[in-house]
């Protein structure tokens, strides 16, 4: 299956606007919301029901049996998260634990064990007309959200291993989802916006990707609200030979689409017309395969 | 007073607010929690910046002690190590440094030593302070610089700590030290979705918040609002859509020090902060 992923950098973009977009005019079998920590794909993807649900069990946390734990302390001397405290009792806190499992195997009475804890939702989506939806909720406070992305991606690939290519919607940032989440990308679309915010978030996230194996693709969103940043951008990605494939105007019919539950493809506005061009030079180098 | 800014949702104006809430409030501290994408000294423009590493501990084994038991890789739940070609082999971004590799080897064949996961980066701007997290190109993980953020923040004063977004393991301890937590949304059902988890998040860590609409486009459905209205909680602050203030923030100026309509807007917004965290 190959695998075109739109990531941003900076958050706010439109990373799930334009992914949304391209989902619709591509008619793709298989889609996906990797952003986890703030999944929002599904509110205009229109699947019915609430999908399959399971458990996403993240690394296991620390538990105290009260009743062998002789409050030696040990735990709470060794533990490097500070997530053991040793009151009037030994109390771990579950948020700071990282499930590394050190007290666990040190505790001198063997008062502590480590137990699987569900740290997220995953939810599948499986629709005749549609195709397969992929999407999770990482519960919050959670640390583990590499894992919960490949598990978004691995349930897409087995619930729709006949789909010869998937888009996936990215998180912000350039750290553990995104990482997990450009693991076997064919093509990433950055989205980035006219900000100097969004230029550094962007040369950031292009440097992450530079090591992958995928071609990397570079669009403006809200492009007419600061041209002179555009024109900066897209001397940028002239030079460094990134494929710059196009703008899309800031719309006030964009956000009222999104709000209404729809994709900026199903309605008729700018950034609609815009995207659609987007998506035709976006799909020539994604069928042109890897570098 | 320490005020983080946070919002669920990426690009709704955490940064925007943030220096600007700090530019009215100086003498003031601004904080920088955002390691992946630190965006604040774009706008604030520190100066007599210094810069110290962040590092954390990784594990290498002494060959001439290791005897291939292999109990570190058992232990290791975090997948760091590997035991191959008769030597263990360290994956240093997969390490959380818990140490209990060291502890557990049987043959005392493990010492740590320091790698470098980012920056901490504190300077001048007039009366702001800055501090700013830088975490590394292919490194996954920010709380350590982020724990070396909050060492930086001053007992006394007006900080004001601008997080990542989300409601992770990242955005949790970016507001571990705050009085009050400000959280930023926009007027789509995607803002309202996620400021409906971070609300439940600074709920959780009993924090005091108000939310400031940001973007709020007069007359049009705002969903942030609406969530605000349906759940008694407090709307702090309203920033309307203007192209003036968009093209000021996209330039990385700071609107309050260049017009007093935003001056204003802003001081009022601060004295709202303070009334509610009272």
């Amino acid at each position: 299956m190959k695998q075109l992923l739109i990531l941003s950098g900076k958050g706010g973009t439109g990373k799930t606007t334009v992914a949304g977009a391209m989902i619709r005019l591509s008619q793709v079998r298989a889609c996906a919301d990797c952003d986890v920590d703030a999944p929002n794909l599904h509110l205009i993807m229109k699947y019915e029901g609430e999908g399959i649900r399971s458990d996403y069990f993240g690394l296991p946390k620390a538990f105290i049996n009260e009743n062998v734990c002789t409050m030696c302390g040990l735990c709470s001397e060794m533990c490097r998260f500070n997530a053991v405290d040793v009151n009037e009792k030994t109390t771990v806190n579950q948020f700071a634990c990282e499930g590394c499992g050190l007290c666990e195997a040190i505790c001198p009475v063997d008062a502590i064990e480590m137990r699987a804890t569900v740290a997220g939702d995953l939810r599948l989506f499986d629709d005749i007309e549609k195709g397969v939806f992929s999407t999770a909720q990482l519960r919050m406070g959670n640390g583990t959200s590499g894992l919960l992305v490949t598990q978004v991606k691995n349930q897409l690939k087995k619930a729709a291993a006949d789909a010869e290519f998937a888009i996936i919607d990215g998180s912000p940032g350039i750290g553990c989802p995104v990482i997990a989440s450009m693991t076997g990308a064919d093509t990433v679309l950055v989205v980035t916006e006219p900000s100097m915010s969004g230029f550094s978030d962007m040369t950031r996230i292009l440097d992450t990707a530079k090591g992958l194996r995928a071609e990397t693709a570079v669009c403006v969103n809200k492009a007419d609200l600061n041209p002179e940043i555009t024109d900066r951008i897209r001397t940028y990605c002239k030079e460094r030979k990134v494929p710059y494939v196009g703008e899309i105007p800031y719309d006030p019919l964009a956000v009222k689409a999104v709000n209404d539950g729809l994709t900026i493809a199903d309605v008729n506005c700018p950034a609609g017309d815009a995207v659609r061009e987007i998506f035709e030079k976006v799909m020539k180098i994604f069928e042109g395969g890897r570098k | 007073m320490k005020i983080a800014v946070l919002s669920g949702k990426g690009g709704t104006g955490k940064t925007m607010v943030s220096v600007n809430l700090a530019t009215v409030a100086a003498p003031s501290v601004y904080v920088d929690c955002d390691v992946e994408e630190p965006n604040g000294h774009l706008y604030l423009k520190p100066e007599n910046v210094e810069r110290e590493a962040v590092e954390v501990l990784i594990p290498r084994s002494n060959p001439d002690k290791c005897n291939g038991c292999t109990e570190c890789v058992r232990f290791c739940r975090f997948n760091a190590l590997a035991y191959t070609l008769d030597r263990l082999k360290v994956f240093p971004e997969m390490c959380h440094s818990c140490g209990g590799c060291k502890v557990i080897c049987p043959q005392k064949a493990i010492t740590e030593f320091p790698r470098t996961v980012g920056y901490v980066e504190s300077g001048q701007s007039g009366d702001i302070k800055i501090h700013t997290g830088i975490m590394n190109i292919g490194e996954v993980a920010g709380i350590p610089i982020i724990d070396r953020l909050s060492e930086k923040i001053p007992e006394a004063g007006n900080v004001f700590v601008d997080c990542p977004p989300g409601s992770s393991c990242s955005v949790m301890e970016s507001i571990k030290d705050a009085d009050f937590c400000v959280l930023v949304s926009e007027p789509t059902v995607f803002g309202a979705h996620n400021l409906n988890m971070v609300a439940e998040l600074v709920r959780t860590f009993e924090k005091p918040f108000g939310v400031i609409l940001n973007k709020d486009i007069g007359g049009e459905r705002n969903p942030s609002e609406e969530y605000c209205l349906k759940n008694n909680i407090d709307i702090i602050g309203r920033i309307p859509f203007d192209r003036k203030l968009g093209l000021l923030s996209s330039e990385a100026r700071i609107a309050v020090a260049e017009d007093s309509h935003f001056k204003k807007l802003f001081s009022e917004i601060l004295d709202n902060i303070k009334e509610a965290a009272q």
